[in-house]
C-alpha cells in the first residue's frame, strides 16, 4: 500500500464547510458539532462565535421554559426601498435562509428558576439590523416586563439600524428608549447583554441603557463604524478599540464575561436587581424564590437585641402607623404595641392575612399572583422564622 | 422626464439642506427672539461648540434653545467641528433641558448635524450613551418641546435633540438614518450612487411629513433659507410660537403620554396568524421503557460527533 505521509496544506475536500468552521483568531479548524457542544466558543482561542437567537435563548434560559410572543410580527416596505434587490426580497431570503420572521425575538422564560422577560438578537437575519418589527418587540417586552413586573433581559447583535426602513428605523430609537425609561421608573431591572458585533443605533439606545451592561469577552461594540472612525480625521486607533475591553476600561460596562459564566452571571445579578416591591416603609428582603425558608444565622441576635434594648417606645403611633393602610387590622393587634417586636407585629396586622407559607404549588412561580403575597410575607419574616413566641395565629400553626 | 430627473431633484434639496449659508440657530434665534443669552459647558468635563444651548425670549416666552451650529467659514467650521458634536455637546443639551424643566420653560431645538463626532474621542466618552440618554431624557421630559430641523438631521446625532411633542422641518431639510454616502457604500457598493440612496431613502421634509416623522413643513421664501434669514425665521417662528401655545396648554401628565403615544405608533408593521409550536408529547413510561430496553427502537445514529479520524498510513 502506498504510503500517505501527512501534507503540509490540508487539501480542499478534507474540509466541508458545512461540517467545518475555521476559526478567525486562531486559524484551526473546528468540527462544527464540537463546536456547537460548547457554545460556539473555540477550545484553542477562545474566540466567541456569534449565536443564533435559538441557541442563545438555549443558552441562557432553563429548558423548556421559553413561551415566544408575537411570533406573527413582520416587516413592511413602507419607503418602497429599492436599491439592488428591493427590501421585500431581501427580507423573504433572509427569513429563508435563516427560519426566522425579522432579527428579533422576545418571549418569557426562567433563568435559573427566576422569570423573566427576555429579546434575543439575531445577527444571521439581515446583519441584526433594526428596523420596525424589531424595535416593536423590544418595546413590547419591555412594556410587558413592566406590566408584569419580570426582569427584562435583552440581548443584542445588530449593525446598527435597517436603512431600508429609512428614519422610521431611526424612530425605533425613540420608540424603545421611552418604554425603557419607563421600565426604569417602575422600579424593575433591565440587564442588557452585548454581545458581537453591537453598533449603530442599537448601541446608542436599548443595549448601552442596561442598569447592568454585561458584554461577552472581545465583542465589537461601537457607534461609529472603525473606518470611519479612522477615515474622518485620519487617526490612528487604540488597539483593541471598540472591542469589550475598550469599553469596559472606558467605564461603559459592568462586567466582560466568558460565555460559558454568562447565564451565572445575570442570575446572580438578577438575585440582586429584584423589582422594587410595593413596600410599606420596610425594607426587609423577599423570600427566596424556591420557596424554602432563607436561611439566617445569628438571626436570634436581633430579635435579642429588640428584647434586650429598649425601644423608642411612641405607643401612640403604633396604632396611626398602622391604620394608615386601608387593611383591617387581623387577630394580632391583641399584642402589646410597646416592643420593637410588636411595632413590627403592627404593621404586620396592618397587612393583608397571607396563607401558610405553602410554595409546592407551582413549579414555575407565577409572578403576578404571587407579588402581592411575597411583598407582605417579606415584612413578616422579619421575625416570623425565629420568634420563639409566634406573633401571629397563622404562624401558630405553621408551626 | 427621465427616470433620473426625480433623483435630481431629490439630490438638489439635499445639496440645499447642506448649504453654507443656511440660518442655523444662532442666526434663527438672533431673528426669532428679544433676548438670548448662551450656557456652556456640560459641568462634567468639557463644553462643546458644536451645540449651543441657552435661554431666549420669544414674543415674550421664556424657552430653552438648543440646536447644532455649523461654522460660516472654515475656521469657525473646525472649531465648531462642522456642527459634530461630541459626547460633550449632548451632555450639554441634557443640562439645559433639566434647567427647562425644572424652571417651566418649554425646549425648542434647532437640528442641523451631518452626524455625531465619529472618532476615537467620541468612542471613549461614549457617544452612544450621551445619545441613549438624550433621548432617553426628552422621552419623559416635563415640559413642551418643539423641534425644527433646519438642515440637515442626521440620524442619531440629530434624534437625540429631537425627541419632541411637535416636529417642524424647513421646505429644504432632509432626515436620515444614515447619511446618502454611507447608504450607498454599504448598498450600492459605491458612494457615487448617493443620489440614488438619497431618493430611496425618502429623504426630504414632505416625504418624511407623509411617513409620519415630521408633522409640520415650512416653505421656505424664494430660493431657499440662504438667500433671506429673516423671512425664514418670520416663517419658522409663527409655526414655533403657534405650536408652543397649544402645548403649554395641555396637562404635563397627557402631554408626556401623547409624546410617548407618537413614537410608539412609529414603525409600522403587520402581525402574521401564527400557530404556537406545540411541545413534543413525552411518552408514556411504559413506551419509554419498552425503547429503552429493545434494540430495534434505538434513534439510528444522527451523523457523527466525531471528526472523520485521519486517513491512517
Amino acid at each position: 500500500m502506498p504510503i500517505k505521509l501527512p501534507s503540509f496544506r490540508p487539501r480542499r475536500d478534507a474540509y466541508p464547510p458545512d461540517l467545518w468552521t475555521k476559526c478567525p483568531s486562531c486559524e484551526e479548524m473546528l468540527f462544527n458539532k464540537q463546536l456547537d457542544k460548547v457554545q460556539r466558543v473555540c477550545p484553542s482561542c477562545g474566540h466567541h462565535f456569534r449565536l443564533s437567537a435559538a441557541a442563545r435563548l438555549a443558552l441562557l434560559l432553563d429548558h423548556g421554559t421559553f413561551v415566544e410572543r408575537d411570533a406573527g410580527l413582520q416587516s413592511v416596505d413602507p419607503l418602497g426601498f429599492v436599491d439592488q434587490k428591493s427590501y421585500p426580497d431581501r427580507l423573504a431570503a433572509a427569513q429563508l435562509a435563516t427560519g426566522m420572521r425579522d432579527a428579533a425575538v422576545w418571549g418569557t422564560g426562567t433563568l435559573d428558576g427566576r422569570p423573566v422577560a427576555i429579546c434575543v438578537m439575531d445577527f444571521g437575519f439581515m446583519g441584526g439590523s433594526m428596523g420596525a418589527v424589531v424595535g416593536e418587540k423590544v418595546t413590547r417586552a419591555a412594556e410587558y416586563a413592566l406590566a408584569q413586573r419580570l426582569p427584562l433581559v435583552v440581548v443584542s447583535a445588530s449593525g446598527g439600524a435597517r436603512m431600508q426602513e429609512g428614519t422610521l428605523a431611526l424612530m425605533q430609537l425613540a420608540k424603545t428608549i421611552g418604554a425603557l425609561e419607563r421600565l426604569r421608573a417602575g422600579g424593575v431591572p433591565y440587564l442588557s447583554v452585548l454581545s458581537d458585533p453591537t453598533t449603530g443605533g442599537v448601541f446608542a439606545s436599548f443595549a448601552v441603557l442596561g442598569d447592568i451592561n454585561v458584554a461577552e469577552p472581545n465583542a465589537l461594540i461601537g457607534f461609529a463604524g472603525a473606518r470611519v472612525s479612522a477615515g474622518t480625521i485620519a487617526q490612528e486607533l487604540p488597539a483593541g478599540f471598540q472591542r469589550s475591553e475598550f469599553l469596559f476600561q472606558h467605564g461603559f460596562l459592568d462586567r466582560v464575561v466568558h460565555r460559558s459564566e454568562l447565564r451565572g452571571e445575570i442570575a446572580r445579578f438578577l438575585g440582586y436587581l429584584v423589582p422594587a416591591s410595593r413596600r410599606n416603609g420596610t425594607f426587609a428582603d423577599e423570600p427566596e424564590p424556591l420557596g424554602l425558608p432563607s436561611f439566617r444565622p445569628l438571626s436570634f441576635l436581633s430579635n435579642l437585641a429588640e428584647r434586650v434594648m429598649p425601644s423608642e417606645a411612641d405607643a401612640p403611633t403604633n396604632g396611626s402607623g398602622s391604620h394608615d393602610s386601608a387593611h383591617e387590622p387581623s387577630a394580632a393587634s391583641q399584642v402589646p404595641p410597646e416592643s420593637g417586636a410588636a411595632r413590627r407585629a403592627a404593621v404586620a396586622a396592618s397587612l393583608p392575612a397571607v396563607p401558610a407559607h405553602d410554595t409546592v404549588e407551582a413549579a414555575v412561580p407565577d409572578p403576578v399572583k404571587q407579588e402581592p403575597e411575597r411583598a407582605s410575607e417579606g415584612t413578616v419574616d422579619a421575625d416570623a422564622h425565629d420568634a420563639a413566641t409566634p406573633e401571629r395565629p397563622q404562624d401558630a400553626e405553621r408551626g | 422626464m427621465g427616470p433620473s430627473d426625480p433623483r435630481d431633484a431629490v439630490w438638489a434639496r439635499v445639496l440645499q439642506a447642506r448649504n453654507l449659508r443656511r440660518p442655523r440657530i444662532l442666526e434663527l434665534v438672533a431673528e426669532m427672539a428679544d433676548d438670548f443669552v448662551e450656557i456652556h459647558g456640560d459641568r462634567l468635563s468639557g463644553d462643546d461648540a458644536a451645540i449651543v444651548t441657552g435661554f431666549a425670549r420669544i414674543d415674550g416666552r421664556r424657552v430653552v434653545v438648543i440646536g447644532q451650529q455649523k461654522g460660516a467659514d472654515t475656521e469657525e467650521n473646525i472649531r465648531r467641528n462642522f456642527g459634530m458634536p461630541h459626547p460633550e455637546g449632548y451632555r450639554k443639551a441634557m443640562r439645559a433641558m433639566e434647567l427647562g424643566e425644572r424652571f417651566g420653560m418649554p425646549i425648542v431645538t434647532f437640528v442641523d448635524v451631518p452626524g455625531a463626532h465619529p472618532g476615537a474621542e467620541s468612542e471613549e466618552r461614549g457617544i452612544a450613551e450621551a445619545i441613549a440618554r438624550s433621548i432617553g431624557m426628552m422621552s419623559r421630559l416635563r415640559t413642551p418641546i418643539v423641534t425644527a430641523i433646519t438642515g440637515e438631521g442626521g440620524s442619531g446625532g440629530a434624534l437625540a435633540v429631537a425627541v419632541a411633542d411637535v416636529v417642524i422641518a424647513l421646505e429644504n431639510a432632509v432626515y436620515s438614518v444614515i447619511s446618502p454616502e454611507g447608504c450607498a457604500a454599504i448598498l450600492w457598493r459605491s458612494a457615487d450612487e448617493a443620489a440614488s440612496a438619497a431618493a430611496a431613502m425618502r429623504m426630504t421634509a414632505a416625504e418624511q411629513q407623509a411617513l409620519g416623522v415630521v408633522d409640520v413643513v415650512v416653505s421656505e421664501p424664494g430660493e431657499g433659507a440662504h438667500g433671506d434669514h429673516a423671512e425664514t425665521a418670520r416663517r419658522l417662528k409663527a409655526v414655533i410660537v403657534e405650536q408652543l401655545d397649544v402645548l403649554v396648554r395641555m396637562p404635563i401628565d397627557d402631554l408626556v403620554e401623547a409624546r410617548y403615544a407618537r413614537f410608539r405608533a412609529l414603525g409600522p408593521h403587520t402581525e402574521v396568524a401564527t400557530v404556537p409550536p406545540t411541545a413534543p408529547e413525552r411518552p408514556g413510561i411504559a413506551d419509554r421503557l419498552r425503547n429503552l430496553f429493545d434494540p430495534s427502537r434505538w434513534p439510528a445514529a444522527t451523523g457523527r460527533d466525531e471528526p472523520p479520524a485521519r486517513d491512517e498510513v
